[in-house]
């Protein structure tokens, strides 16, 4: 079951860089959140901070409260339990190109050292048919090499490789802003139905794609949050005259 | 390829045939160019080649008829009898180049990693970078007299771990290297998969990116291998040769390179005769050795993986 997220005063920099300022917002348990706006507002750098990833950067760094449920993201934890508990999927698939479609989806538990093989081939099963994949590739799973997938499978490999490790939160970061219009039509379907059992948190260019799965919305400009409603509030009647002009497509 | 395009019938007005004198001269000159540059690149491949051609088509002749089973049994024979073989020489060779790997190789790579994955921008890490690079181009006779005087000397005797020793320094420059490179050709987008699934930076780097830089690292380490496999001066001081049987690690040890060298500079026809056939089966050895390390590295590779 997917918990909520709670966001208080986030700051973060690459270097000098003042990338995210001030964000506060609370991002729903087993709701979708889309985050919106133009390329280099913050979006990326604001989910890579609620899984730690941020800090893989030796020039960026982060302050603020970020709690998951009960969890106090930056305090309770190291970055590599909580990214445990957090599934993140990229803009570009990334599958590991030496292993199996198998190896891919169950390597978040074999590289922690999970070993019993039942488990791990119900696991597998189980990812694979979340992500809606399953029936396309369940002959070839050690056969083939998870990166002779199309790029559209590739990312679905990914989302049911993050799934595996049984998340709370799911973060997509423009999972569909590479693939043809059928596999991110497959993308979206597919986090229609994972929205019950987890917190997704999508960052989208698209914002056609942000009213169809998101129940709220987010904008981001320069680094700041400038408005975070329901998507129907925000693209129906947006309170910030940015906002406005940004789905309207004035800018960005 | 039309040259007169009043010849073209006017019911198929062709665009490309409008202006088609100028067009096919510069055509014609593309094409001509074409043609030179591939042939320069097929002399330049045939120049590759011909050495190596020439190097192994002499050795065979040379060397394959005092090839037989007494030469891979045999210790060499005292001089004035006849037969004898290089048997003791093949074990050494081989003794002194595992020894060399194992030291080399896991030295070669944990450096290698450390300078692509932990050092970015570091001064330790340009520090091991320029080392390694001088360190390539020390000549391999200087690195032999540092390990004698390093090793030989305070144990006051030459010893088959001393020319281990020697070729696995020689050996540590070209993996570290390769090793740097490959790991720096993985994408980020991998690492950070693995990084991102709550996986350590450690587990990653074992078990992500030296896994997918492996090709590219076992060639490395062939290379080195390749190179050191056959080399002669450095075990003049360190592994000294043996005419007998050795499997003491701290005792002389034969090898092949320097059974050769010593055969090659003697004035018997006979030894000569040995000479070539050692160097015949001294490059059969390090083609095999590095054939069948690559089908092993092979045998896992999925369909479709890059």
């Amino acid at each position: 079951m997917g918990v909520g997220i709670q966001v208080e005063n986030l700051n973060a920099w690459y270097g000098a860089n003042h990338t995210l300022q001030d964000i506060n917002l609370h991002i729903p348990a087993n709701h979708a959140t889309a985050l919106i706006g133009p390329s280099g507002c913050g979006k990326s750098t604001f989910v890579r901070c609620l899984n730690r990833m941020h800090e893989t950067n030796p020039i960026a760094r982060a302050t603020g409260i970020v709690k998951m449920g009960e969890i106090d993201v930056y305090k309770d934890a190291s970055p590599v339990e909580i990214r445990r508990r957090v599934g993140m999927v990229f803009q570009r698939p990334n599958p590991f190109p030496t292993m199996s479609i198998y190896d891919n989806v169950a390597s978040g538990l074999k590289l922690n050292g999970f070993r019993n093989k039942r488990v791990l081939d119900e696991t597998v099963e189980r990812s694979l048919k979340q992500a809606a994949l399953w029936e396309e590739v369940k002959d070839d799973l050690k056969k083939k090499s998870g990166a002779s997938l199309s790029g559209g499978q590739q990312q679905r490999m990914c989302i049911a490789r993050a799934l595996a490790v049984d998340p709370e939160v799911l973060l997509m970061d423009e999972p569909a802003s590479a693939l043809d219009p059928v596999s991110t039509s497959k993308i979206e379907d597919l986090i229609f139905q994972l929205k019950s059992q987890y917190t997704i948190v999508i960052v989208t260019h698209n914002m056609q794609q942000a009213a169809r799965v998101a129940e709220n919305t987010g904008f981001f400009l320069n680094g700041k949050m400038v408005e975070f409603d329901s998507t129907h509030k925000i693209f129906t009647n947006p309170r910030d005259k940015r906002t406005e002009d940004y789905i309207t497509g004035r800018f960005g | 390829m039309s040259t007169q395009p009043t010849n073209v019938p006017p019911m198929q007005p062709s665009p490309i045939n409008v202006r088609s004198k100028a067009m096919s001269f510069h055509a014609a000159r593309r094409a001509a160019t074409n043609h030179f540059v591939s042939g320069l690149a097929i002399l330049a491949t045939v120049i590759v080649l011909a050495p190596l051609a020439a190097i192994l088509f002499y050795l065979v002749y040379k060397g394959a008829s005092s090839l037989n089973l007494a030469f891979f049994t045999h210790i060499p024979a005292p001089v004035g009898e006849p037969g004898g073989g290089m048997a003791n020489s093949i074990m050494g060779s081989g003794v002194i180049l595992v020894l060399a790997s194992l030291m080399g190789i896991p030295v070669g790579i944990a450096a290698g990693v450390y300078l692509a994955e932990f050092g970015r921008g570091r001064m330790l890490a340009n520090a091991v970078r320029f080392t390694a690079d001088v360190l390539n181009g020390v000549p391999s006779i200087v690195m032999g007299i540092a390990i004698y005087s390093l090793v030989v000397m305070p144990q006051k005797h030459f010893s088959a771990l001393a020319g281990g020793i020697v070729l696995a320094i020689m050996m540590v420059p070209t993996v570290t290297r390769t090793t740097e490179e490959m790991l720096s050709t993985v994408p980020h987008a991998v690492r950070e998969a693995a990084l991102g699934l709550g996986v350590p930076k450690w587990r990653t780097v074992l078990s992500v990116s030296l896994r997918t830089a492996s090709p590219g690292i076992i060639t490395g380490c062939m290379l080195a291998f390749a190179r050191v496999a056959g080399e002669t001066a450095p075990l003049l001081f360190t592994a000294f040769g043996n005419q007998f049987w050795s499997f003491k690690l701290n005792e002389p040890i034969a090898a092949l390179p320097l059974q050769i060298f010593v055969y090659a500079i003697s004035p018997y026809d006979e030894w000569h005769r040995l000479a070539w056939a050692g160097s015949l089966v001294l490059i059969a050895l390090i083609m095999v050795s590095v054939t069948l390390v690559r089908i092993y590295a092979n045998r896992g590779v999925l369909k479709g993986g890059s």
